[in-house]
């Protein structure tokens, strides 16, 4: 039974397609087959940051239009042999996913992969809908500023009463919150909300919390998911959001401020 | 500025963060009471407000409207706070 994962947040920029490439790439990792799909349509980016932007035929659209097979669609990852990536496309017409052509879509994946990541776009308008409407579990990605945590709590509201489960009286949608862009420094100093007072708002479960790091940008504009940068922080933090994901219990690391000798002190700068 | 005056500064200066906090919980927590209700619930506070507003002096906050539901049902709550002492407008 595979299950379907959604990457959303509402506030754009906070980490959505980079915790896709890295949720994604960990699973696969792990020896499950995914499928992380790009639902943003008109500003496709998953394909940047995992590396294969060169390589775009056909799309999601194409694969509703009925103008190629999903498999044609499908890229394979070069790193790893069992993950694929299925690209949006960059039509500018938003109403080219269909409810019908999502669905026949999934299901089709499901065939295919353990796990299927949607990386919903920003907003609550269709496109984020749609990513979300089939998902078993959701990964609310919030950076620890107050814009991003009240769009997150309306999106949490949305994943409660829009989503298929929700319609069908199912289980509810399993939510985890993932804050990133995380600067212990800065919480220490009183200029930050810690994760404590984001997860006291939002009471969702906290699957990671990713620290601020140059290695993030490092590693979208190299095309690289972050987790796949094992000797760095940011990656390491995301390897441990996806084993809390699978179930491993491991204690959050990166939460506080390093503590500098005195030559850091005297040499580090900040 | 002089020294005093800075480290004075820095000892009232609230926290940001908790400023931020705060705020968020007010507003998280009124959005929630908010959410699933019917579309037509803000303009409802806002015309009882003024109704209320007719007779006794009353904040902006003093009206308050949930939806709660049930199974089977759902319930509107009106809260309306009153000031300790009524005056008569």
């Amino acid at each position: 039974m595979s299950r379907i994962v959604v990457i959303t947040s509402g506030k754009g920029g906070v980490g959505k397609t980079t915790t896709a490439a890295s949720l994604a790439s960990g699973l696969a990792r792990a020896g499950f087959k995914v499928a992380v799909v790009d639902f943003d349509v008109g500003l496709r980016n998953l394909d940047l940051v995992m590396g294969c932007e060169r390589r775009v035929v056909f799309d999601f659209v194409n694969v509703i239009n009925g103008d190629a097979r999903l498999n044609q669609a499908l890229i394979k990852d070069k790193r790893l042999g069992n993950l694929s990536i299925l690209p949006a496309s960059q039509t500018r017409d938003k109403e080219a996913l269909t409810e019908e052509g999502v669905e026949q879509v999934i299901n089709d994946l499901r065939d295919q992969f353990d796990y299927i990541i949607c990386d919903s776009p920003a907003g609550i308008e269709r496109g984020s809908h749609l990513a979300a409407y089939h998902a078993d579990d959701a990964i609310v990605v919030t950076n620890p500023e107050v814009s991003s945590v009240r769009d997150s709590d309306r999106v949490l509201g949305l994943l409660a009463s829009r989503t298929r489960r929700a319609e069908r009286g199912d289980a509810p949608v399993q939510e985890y919150l993932l804050l990133t862009r995380y600067d212990p420094q800065r919480v220490k100093r009183g200029d930050m909300l810690s994760v404590e007072d984001v997860q006291e708002i939002l009471a969702v479960s906290l699957l990671g919390v990713i620290p601020e790091s140059d290695v993030v940008l490092n590693a979208s504009n190299a095309g690289v998911p972050v987790v796949l940068e094992e000797n760095t922080d940011a990656g390491q933090a995301y390897d441990d959001a996806v084993a809390r994901y699978l179930g491993d219990e491991r204690p959050h690391r990166f939460l506080q401020t390093e503590r500098k000798g005195l030559l850091g002190r005297m040499f580090g700068g900040s | 500025m002089g020294i005093v005056d800075f480290f004075r500064a820095r000892r009232n200066r609230r926290d940001s963060a908790s400023v931020a906090k705060e705020r968020l919980q007010i507003i998280v927590s009124h959005e929630r009471a908010e959410q699933g209700g019917p579309d037509y619930l803000p303009m409802l506070r806002q015309e009882l407000l003024e109704v209320v507003r007719r007779y006794v002096t009353v904040d902006p906050d003093a009206v308050r409207v949930d939806v709660e539901r049930d199974d089977s049902h759902e319930v509107l709550e009106l809260n309306i706070t009153l000031p300790e002492q009524q005056e008569e407008v």
